[in-house]
């Protein structure tokens, strides 16, 4: 129910037809998560709070930085060096007293994600790394939340609401990340102010609609805006249920999942044969070799196990997590497929790559 | 025939400009082909991630490019 002063504050929503008192009441029963309070998450968090959502979360580990000022216009210079979660929480109290916001001065990770989404009806993306979009997507498909997207490049924004009613995921749209480091945020390239200005606003205005059940969700197409031409182009875009199958079923072992390993931001150790022979004399160490069984020469050594790659999932059973392993093949490149897939999926940390592989290895 | 490509985020700055019409030669050319041919001009586009799309539709690349077609080729964005 609406209180007198809320019905004085939101009065020009309440004389929309499509809003109304039935509206308004709507949005203060509704709960929306947004990841990130930066460039795309201040925008987004201030539309949302000054339209009363009833209750915003934020989440961001980061820090304000002066840097961030020209376009996160939520914060000014006293903030520098504050938690970002817990300085918009404050700032937005002020602007809105009729609203609870909770703030997770954290890092969003596979082992807090889950819980904290099913808290939440809408999910909105402002984070700047694709570690953590693909985290929040998986999160969001596993919970069965919309997820407002948003993301930004120079004078170029794209929006899109994904897992909306059965529509399209960031993965049906992008199933693998990019090569590492091909593609830059704004820390490293720049970007205009005002970017994340419009497309924040255009999110907010998405979570507001889903939750309104008004207009046509901006679901199954994504619109990309470039500020310099001022030319909106809206691209359809399919579910893939293959896609989406796949990425359900990372839920049963999500926490272990690293999104890091994924997209190539953890890069994996390796060593060369020397190594592997010295290690062999000092340490009691595991060797997997992931080459077909036939495949010559075999390190003769009783701690070594044969798992195919094409059957690794298999032998997980037979796989350390504790002592050293170390992961073998030919020329070691099938080593490399199989730390990734041990990494992301089982959640080990404690592989070694043989780089070049067991060609011309020589048992002492 | 000809096609009009559009470019977005950093494919346009390799590419040098936001859209441009395309001549290409065979009336059976596909998605797949296309994207060979602009990575022979621009060797640079073959460590990017990027989508298609077709006449405003994200396709698979061995979707068949018709006269007059308007195909995109856009990246993902990471910043927020």
């Amino acid at each position: 129910m609406l209180n007198e002063q809320e019905k004085i504050r939101y009065s020009r929503h309440l004389l929309l037809d499509k809003i109304g008192v039935e509206g308004q009441e709507k949005l203060k029963s509704s709960k929306v998560l947004v990841i990130g309070a930066g460039g795309l998450g201040c925008p987004v968090l201030q539309y949302l709070s000054a339209a009363g959502i009833g209750t915003i979360g934020i989440i961001d580990f980061d820090s304000v930085d002066e840097s961030n000022l020209h376009r996160q216009i939520l914060f000014n210079s006293e903030d520098v060096g504050k938690n970002k979660a817990s300085v918009a929480k404050d700032k937005l109290q002020k602007q809105n007293q009729h609203i609870s916001i909770n703030s997770y001065p954290e890092k969003l990770t596979s082992k807090n994600a889950l819980s904290l989404f099913k808290n939440y009806d809408v999910v909105v993306d402002g984070t700047d790394n694709f570690s953590t979009r693909y985290l929040v997507n998986d999160a969001c498909v596993i919970t069965n939340k919309p997820l407002v997207y948003g993301s930004i490049y120079k004078f170029e924004g794209q929006v899109t609401v994904f897992n909306y009613l059965n529509g399209p995921t960031y993965r049906c749209l992008f199933p693998e990340p990019p090569l590492i480091g091909s593609i830059p945020n704004c820390a490293e390239v720049g970007v205009l102010g005002a970017l994340p200005g419009v497309i924040g606003t255009l999110q907010a205005t998405e979570v507001i609609k889903i939750i309104l059940g008004i207009g046509s969700v901006l679901s199954g197409k994504l619109l990309i805006y470039n500020l310099l031409t001022s030319v909106l182009t809206n691209l359809k875009i399919k579910s893939n249920p293959a896609q989406i199958k796949k990425t359900k079923a990372l839920e049963t072992n999500f926490s272990e999942f690293n999104y890091d390993v994924f997209c190539g931001i953890a890069q994996n150790n390796s060593i060369n044969q020397s190594e592997l022979k010295e290690l062999l004399q000092k340490e009691n160490i595991q060797i997997v070799d992931v080459r077909e069984e036939w495949e010559l020469p075999k390190i003769i050594n009783t701690n070594v196990i044969n798992a195919p790659l094409n059957q690794l999932e298999k032998y997980i059973s037979l796989i350390s997590k504790n002592k050293k392993v170390v992961v073998v093949c030919q020329k070691g490149i099938r080593s490399l497929h199989a730390i990734k897939l041990l990494s992301t999926k089982y959640g080990y940390n404690n592989l070694l790559n043989l780089e070049e592989g067991l060609n011309n290895w020589k048992n002492e | 025939m000809k096609i009009k490509v559009l470019y977005f985020g950093m494919i346009a700055e390799v590419i040098g400009h936001d859209f441009e019409i395309i001549e290409i030669s065979n009336k059976n050319s596909t998605v797949n082909e296309l994207i060979k041919l602009l990575q022979a001009k621009f060797p640079k586009l073959e460590d990017m991630s990027f989508k298609v799309a077709l006449n405003q539709s994200i396709v698979e690349e061995n979707t068949k490019i018709g006269i007059n077609d308007e195909v995109a080729i856009l990246p993902p964005f990471a910043g927020g």
